[in-house]
């Protein structure tokens, strides 16, 4: 217990020591997570529209002021051909266009069912689905509105239907606040994972590390004392995030931070495992930073932090379970946004119990103090 | 007389892949002996040291440091010996006296006694100016001066010590036998290698290493005269001619 | 010179091909990051599980659940049985809906009175909220229009959709440019930094800069490799994108590939500015990983649009190389654009990459002098 003591010791004076890698796990994470919160939105807003309008009636005039006056909308340009329409498309200057044929009113008036036409740049799917959704319920509305003008009565909108919404934990759907606690939990991980790896390797690069390997020092209390001041530099991460969360981005956490913290240990255990596991198979940091990295993309991507784990097929959802950042992100959004409590939170803790368990002793059984 | 063998090894054999690096050596150190271990460059020297250090696992052979098994009992082998490798090793990050006081610490010393330690390594090293000075800033003789001390921390039975004093001046490694000897002095056995052929006239026995084999060993009169050559250097020379 | 220089690059070569972890890794994230992207995740939802909390409990509110379950897209999991233990299905996650049927449903749907349903949703997820709620309130208001009897009327207005360049709504279309942006930054850009900040640590920069080769060829010597080897992955992401997910490449490959190029030598311009500034490989891994790979990856509108992003955001989101480089990409090989319609965003990379070499210049004359 003593020499785990000393290890850490050791760690924790080169760790502040180094006054560049020290600004840049503490101060640069946290401006890291402030900018990334504010981009990570898949909101669609400011749809941008290119109008054609060949028929210029009242009723087409109507329907673009609707269109103009909502606010997802910007109206892009005007056009007076398709053809000219879809070279602003082509410069990827506009999401849609609305073509309102020539003899739109007429038809209309007549019943002979017109035809508009809405084209969508659907190389951005969302944007293209969304943005077509949001013009044609407007066109929809415009719609009704006129049958009501010409045939009172006629529209189905008699009798309504109101369907009232309620959002719990988050009412105005700030996506800020679904996003701090995840991203934190990522740059937490992400941080701890390449930094341990590397620190290993980098006394394997440098030789101090056969001057350990000479003395009778445990290969637990080396690894154990490698982990500690890492887990140390994640918690006070995870701490000025959460404040950061709280004064920056306003976010109300609901649930025991003692509950969170307890969690957090237990991740970072084993998220530290793999790093020291890593280090384990790397002979120079240039390697280990690259496998590091590999588990991190592979990581990041499937933890349900940018697209929801339940829109994955069930193949890829069984991946999720050795990944300790989906579990982390799965309850850190459970315990900060819906006060989620113990046995919320019983699965991730026995996943993250069995990855801890494993990746540490991996790296313990696989550290060579012989060669 | 075995019990004084503290190094007796059997037929010692390192493979890299299909390269020989160690080739069937045997040989034996006595207690508080100083045994020189010679050799070009390559010869396979660091590659044997780390195999009774524990640092590398022999490809076969046996042997015995400080009466363990040097293929099972490792870690004890540890405790009895130190290790000042040929590239220097200590922390250039951490302060002279955070140096040792870490070592010391992982070597299991009380803190009395680290505090103790501390203080006669600064002493002895005339290191008490520069002790909160980081390792990295120091020249390169009193980096090789502290790791020896450091080394010798946890006042262990053997010491190996693989190249002390490369690229060092002459003066400083005169200053560096000097205190080999009395090392010596205090019953401790040294393992040292070197490819000065003047450091191995110091030596009370040598072994001269060519291409992973002991090609020669004895005091160093006694090669002179096998060989019948004026100095050490001279012994060398001859040997790798042949 | 140019054969001393052509043994520098077979140096660095051979230290790469050496390098079996390294060189694996490098392959595998793009070909794992492709496949991921095209096979395991989307934004798309399916299998939306809901509760249901039905006041109402008779014939025409399980004829609205039905109607639901019948589109395949969401599973009613359950039925809840009252207010209070609706907290404890959002709160182990279970429950991401809950749709609330009052008591008198059936007599609002008859009737024809004002029909009044409640929606609970996890908003902890916006996203996945938002979604939901739309699809759900949609498949409500056609149930209500089947009941109600209610046919297309007289006065329709048909709505005629196309979408444009992506047809079928393939999502590879969307991450194909993005992954290649990102591979060739990565291996480029970081591993520039890296070797020529582990060349400094262990010393042996000091060796070369004392050789007879011009520092600036050394540099250029270590990165040649690296410039090689990301060129090669992102012609490999294209080929998966070609014939494993349908993604075309219509506007040439001429302007594709010159292109890519001109943005490798942006990248390895960042690296090496990067690891002129760092003295350790611990230091170049976070200057890179931080400033460069993040905001590529988030910050140029490869996983979110820059669209969506606060004012300040967009703002940075310009000075993000990927951000030009990601739209060339979208224009050359999903709308067909030729060099006429990249032609602005080619020159502000072209600028960027200058301004890059520039300061990498000045840094390294300043640690030679």
């Amino acid at each position: 217990m003593r020499t785990l003591s000393f290890i850490v010791q050791k760690e924790f004076i080169q760790i502040f020591r180094n006054k560049p890698i020290l600004f840049m796990m503490t101060v640069l994470p946290i401006i890291q997570l402030i900018v990334l919160a504010s981009a990570a939105s898949n909101e669609v807003k400011d749809v941008r529209v290119v109008i054609v309008d060949m028929d210029y009636s009242e009723s087409s005039r109507d329907l673009v002021s609707r269109i103009n006056y909502n606010d997802r909308f910007i109206i892009a340009a005007f056009s007076k051909s398709k053809a000219e329409a879809e070279g602003i498309m082509q410069r990827d200057e506009t999401d849609l266009i609305l073509e309102i044929p020539a003899d739109f009113e007429q038809k209309f008036i007549r019943k002979e069912r017109p035809e508009l036409q809405i084209l969508a740049n659907s190389i951005n799917g969302q944007q293209a689905t969304l943005g077509t959704g949001y013009l044609r319920s407007v066109i929809g509305m415009f719609n009704a509105d006129l049958t009501e003008a010409v045939m009172p009565g006629g529209s189905y909108r008699s009798g309504s239907t109101r369907i009232s919404v309620r959002n719990w934990y988050n009412p105005e759907l700030s996506y800020s606040d679904f996003m701090v606690p995840g991203i934190l939990a990522e740059l937490a991980a992400l941080l701890t994972i390449v930094l341990t790896a590397m620190n290993v390797v980098r006394e394997r690069e440098m030789g101090t590390i056969e001057q350990i390997n000479v003395t009778p020092i445990k290969k637990w209390e080396l690894i154990t004392g490698k982990l500690i001041p890492f887990l140390c530099v994640g918690l006070v991460l995870l701490s000025v995030g959460l404040l950061v969360g709280r004064l920056v981005f306003q976010i109300q956490y609901q649930g025991s931070l003692i509950l969170m913290f307890g969690y957090a240990i237990l991740n970072l255990v084993a998220v530290l495992g793999l790093g020291l596991l890593i280090s384990n198979f790397a002979d120079t940091q240039q390697q280990a930073i690259f496998v590091a990295f590999f588990f991190v993309l592979v990581f990041i991507l499937m933890c349900g932090l940018f697209t929801p784990i339940e829109s994955m097929p069930t193949w890829a959802q069984y991946f999720t379970i050795p990944n300790p950042l989906a579990h982390i992100i799965s309850v850190s959004r459970k315990i900060l946004l819906k006060g989620s409590g113990l046995s919320d939170i019983k699965m991730e803790i026995i996943y993250t119990f069995g990855l801890a368990v494993t990746f540490n002793s991996l790296a313990i059984y696989t550290y060579k103090k012989q060669t | 007389m075995l019990q004084n063998r503290v190094i007796n090894v059997q037929n010692l054999t390192k493979k890299f892949g299909v390269f020989t690096a160690v080739d069937s050596i045997s040989f034996h150190v006595e207690q508080g002996e100083i045994f020189g271990f010679l050799g070009a460059n390559g010869a396979g020297k660091t590659t044997a040291i780390k195999m009774l250090n524990g640092l590398s696992k022999p490809t076969s052979g046996s042997g015995t440091v400080a009466g363990f098994d040097i293929n099972t009992q490792s870690e004890q082998i540890k405790k009895r010996i130190g290790y000042m490798s040929q590239k220097f090793s200590l922390y250039g990050d951490l302060t002279v006296k955070e140096n040792i006081r870490f070592y010391a610490g992982i070597y299991g010393l009380s803190h009395r006694l680290i505090r103790q330690r501390t203080q006669s390594i600064l002493q002895e090293l005339h290191l008490q100016t520069v002790k909160n000075q980081l390792v990295d800033a120091l020249p390169l003789g009193w980096k090789q001066r502290l790791s020896f001390a450091i080394s010798m921390i946890h006042e262990p039975d053997i010491v190996f010590l693989d190249e002390p004093t490369g690229g060092v001046d002459p003066k400083v490694r005169r200053q560096f036998w000097e205190t080999i000897y009395e090392v010596s002095e205090q019953g401790r056995t040294i393992f040292v290698t070197t490819h000065y052929m003047d450091e191995a006239e110091y030596c009370d026995r040598v072994s001269i290493m060519v291409a992973g084999k002991i090609e020669a060993l004895n005091t160093p009169e006694a090669l002179k005269e096998e060989f019948s050559a004026i100095s050490m250097d001279d012994v060398f020379l001859k040997l790798a001619r042949e | 010179m140019i054969n001393v220089f052509k043994a520098f690059v077979r140096k660095e070569v051979y230290h790469i091909l050496r390098d079996r972890r390294t060189l694996f890794i490098l392959f595998g994230v793009p070909i794992a990051q492709v496949m991921i992207f095209g096979y395991a995740i989307t934004n798309e939802f399916r299998d939306a599980s809901i509760h249901v909390l039905d006041h109402a409990g008779d014939q025409a509110s399980m004829k609205l659940v039905q109607h639901l379950q019948s589109s395949g897209n969401i599973q009613v999991e359950g039925l809840i049985r009252s207010e209070s233990l609706i907290e404890d299905g959002f709160k182990s996650g279970i429950t991401k809906l809950v749709l609330v049927i009052p008591e008198d449903f059936s007599e609002q749907l008859y009737r024809g009175s004002d029909m009044n349903i409640q929606l609970l949703a996890d908003g902890s997820d916006p996203n996945n909220a938002s979604t939901l709620v739309q699809y759900i309130t949609a498949m409500i208001n056609d149930f209500r229009r089947e009941e109600a009897g209610f046919t297309a009327g007289a006065y329709q207005i048909g709505v005629e959709t196309r979408m444009l360049y992506n047809p079928q709504l393939i999502s590879a279309y969307n991450f194909i440019p993005g992954t290649i942006a990102f591979i060739l930054l990565m291996i480029s850009a970081m591993m520039t930094s890296l070797t020529i900040a582990r060349e400094k640590e262990l010393g042996t920069m000091e060796i070369l800069l004392v050789s007879p080769l011009n520092p600036f060829l050394i540099i250029l010597g270590k990165v040649t490799p690296y410039a090689l080897l990301s060129f090669i992955n992102a012609i490999l992401v294209v080929v998966i994108g070609y014939f494993v997910f349908d993604v075309p490449v219509l506007g040439g490959m001429t302007l594709l590939l010159s292109t890519c190029l001109l943005y490798v030598v942006t990248a390895l311009a960042l690296g090496t500015l990067i690891s002129t500034v760092s003295t350790t490989q611990q230091d170049a891994m976070m200057r890179s990983l931080m400033g460069l790979m993040m905001p590529s990856m988030l910050l140029s509108g490869f996983i979110f649009p820059i669209a969506s992003m606060p004012e300040v955001l967009q703002i940075i989101s310009r000075v993000v190389p990927a951000t030009y480089f990601i739209r060339i990409l979208k224009g050359v090989m999903l709308r067909g654009t030729g060099f006429g319609f990249v032609a602005f965003e080619i020159s502000i990379l072209a600028l960027m990459t200058a301004l890059f070499l520039f300061g990498s210049y000045r840094n390294f004359k300043i640690r030679l002098e």
